[in-house]
């Protein structure tokens, strides 16, 4: 059990630290490379506890389509400029009190689970699904939520499409003026229309129209 | 103690596993040049050793004892971390790659989600490199290649799912001895082709070699990289290939299983069966790199989202209709 405590605080240490520097660190760059060190701490422990599935799943999605996406964005904004504006311009203080209910929003719920949980076990049904112990995580996360869940799960789908069709709606603008490719055209080229083979006398040269 | 011999065990099995995985990466450095010059009708590398055998290492010796140069202007923590990344995510994944029924280091149940997750990470070494490098050369490869490899990570899961779909685990073992039977390349055989392009433009292969394009970026994400740092990167970069002929191996070759299940074949191990798929995968890697010209950037991304995705998602579709319409699903 003691090489599962040393692996445990180590991950949590870790976690919890690179979460406190996401929001501590001067550099907007390296605070998102602390979100990565976060997640991958986080899928640790969730591998640790036996879920390898969301474990992985957490890795494949977060760390490596979100996360990299993110830094995407913030390498390319000029975020430095950004955050000077945000934090010297007089309105800034608009932005604490939405901020602070928020985050006392998210720490009642986290206390309300965490103290549900604690005191109330039987509140949550979560010791039902680890009993089954012979198989493993990946098909009992299936068979619960093909079966039980389904609608849930197909309507949390389709409100993930719905949203992606949204964003790619309100950032789609045409352009005019871009001068799009076109395979079909480019493919089926021939040589007639491209190349033209001339004999070109000596002291006349070619004319070449337009 | 008990800890401590726990500890040795598996320290002995991992460089067991590793010496051989990084020897044949000097290696196939070599095999891939070799071949390149052959197609070209040239004789590539051939004066270090036998065959020109010994040429990566001379290289690599060269590289140890060249300067580390680290521009004075780029963020040094994570310049220095970006080689580093990209070594260890290539070499971590070969932990769950079967060599035989019980010659495998981790033989954890999401195996291939492993192999998929750290593969899927390796972009981060190269945006690392080029963020940090505080250039623009380098800069743009890196957002080249961040777009490329997360555009084709997706059509590679995706035609893992229809492998997954076949198989019913995700263990790597029980994938390979799925194909007992048939290897998936005959009834999969166009997601193969699929998985070949995506692992190509996953592992910024030529022809999709864009974060790197010597012709516009320098040499794109490595620019300002130089002695052992840049070997890193190199053998981070071949690993990566080889660790990819290893998943198509195992997802379409039949892994270690030997291609007769007759008398004389079942006598060698499952280990050279899988190396010579290796081999195999990593022979038409090169030969591609060297016959096929570079792409244009918007003719990769028409090729991933508006080509291989639709396609590889279609054949989803079609290999559950079958499975389940021939009632040929594997329920556990």
């Amino acid at each position: 059990m003691i090489a599962h405590a040393i692996f445990f605080y180590t991950f949590s240490i870790i976690a919890v630290v690179s979460a406190i520097m996401v929001t501590a660190s001067k550099n907007t760059v390296h605070s998102v490379f602390f979100l990565i060190l976060d997640f991958i701490s986080i899928s640790c422990l969730f591998i640790m506890i036996g879920a390898e599935f969301l474990g992985m799943i957490m890795l494949i999605v977060y760390v490596g389509a979100v996360a990299v996406l993110f830094l995407f964005v913030v390498m390319m904004l000029n975020v430095a400029q950004q955050k000077n504006q945000w934090f010297t311009a007089k309105d800034s203080s608009k932005h604490i009190p939405i901020g602070l209910v928020i985050s006392t929003l998210i720490f009642v719920e986290i206390i309300i689970v965490i103290g549900g949980w604690k005191y109330k076990p039987d509140l949550f049904d979560v010791n039902n699904s680890l009993s089954q112990t012979s198989v493993s995580n990946t098909h009992s996360l299936g068979q619960i939520l093909y079966t039980d869940y389904i609608h849930v799960f197909q309507i949390s789908g389709m409100i993930l499409l719905v949203a992606m069709i949204g964003a790619i709606v309100l950032t789609f603008r045409q352009r005019s003026g871009v001068k799009r490719q076109s395979y079909i055209k480019q493919i089926s080229r021939e040589r007639a229309e491209g190349v033209e083979v001339l004999k070109v006398q000596s002291n006349k040269g070619v004319k070449i129209d337009d | 103690m008990e800890y401590l011999n726990i500890f040795f065990d598996e320290v002995y099995k991992i460089l067991f596993l590793l010496v051989p995985v990084l020897v044949s990466v000097a290696m196939i450095v070599w095999l891939d040049r070799r071949i390149w010059a052959f197609v070209q009708k040239r004789q590539g590398p051939n004066v270090v050793g036998p065959f020109g055998l010994l040429q990566s290492l001379a290289d690599a010796l060269k590289y140890i004892f060249k300067e580390m140069i680290i521009p004075s202007s780029s963020n040094k923590v994570i310049f220095i971390l970006a080689p580093i990344v990209t070594m260890t995510l290539a070499l971590i994944a070969w932990a769950v790659i079967p060599f035989g029924a019980t010659q495998v280091l981790a033989d954890i149940n999401v195996g291939i989600l492993y192999l998929f997750a750290v593969s899927s990470l390796g972009v981060y070494g190269i945006i690392m490199g080029g963020w940090a490098s505080n250039s623009k050369y380098p800069f743009l490869g890196a957002i080249r290649s961040a777009a490329q490899m997360v555009s084709y990570e997706v059509s590679i899961g995706v035609i893992i799912i229809n492998v997954l779909l076949c198989v019913g685990s995700l263990n790597l073992n029980d994938i390979v001895i799925a194909q007992q039977n048939v290897w998936f390349v005959i009834p999969l055989f166009p997601m193969f082709v699929i998985f070949f392009i995506s692992a190509l433009a996953e592992t910024n292969r030529p022809p999709f070699d864009l974060p790197e394009a010597e012709a516009e970026l320098v040499a794109g994400y490595q620019t300002e990289y130089s002695g052992m740092m840049y070997a890193m990167f190199w053998l981070g970069e071949y690993a990566n290939i080889l660790l990819m002929c290893a998943m198509g191996a195992i997802l379409f070759l039949g892994g270690w299983l030997s291609p007769i299940e007759l008398y004389p074949f079942t006598l060698i191990p499952g280990a050279i069966w899988l190396i010579l798929k290796i081999l195999l995968l990593f022979f038409l890697f090169a030969l591609v790199k060297a016959i096929v010209p570079r792409y244009r950037y918007d003719q990769l991304m028409r090729l991933g989202w508006k080509v291989f995705l639709p396609f590889s998602l279609i054949w989803v579709v079609l290999t559950a209709s079958y499975l389940f319409y021939f009632n040929l699903l594997p329920v556990s």
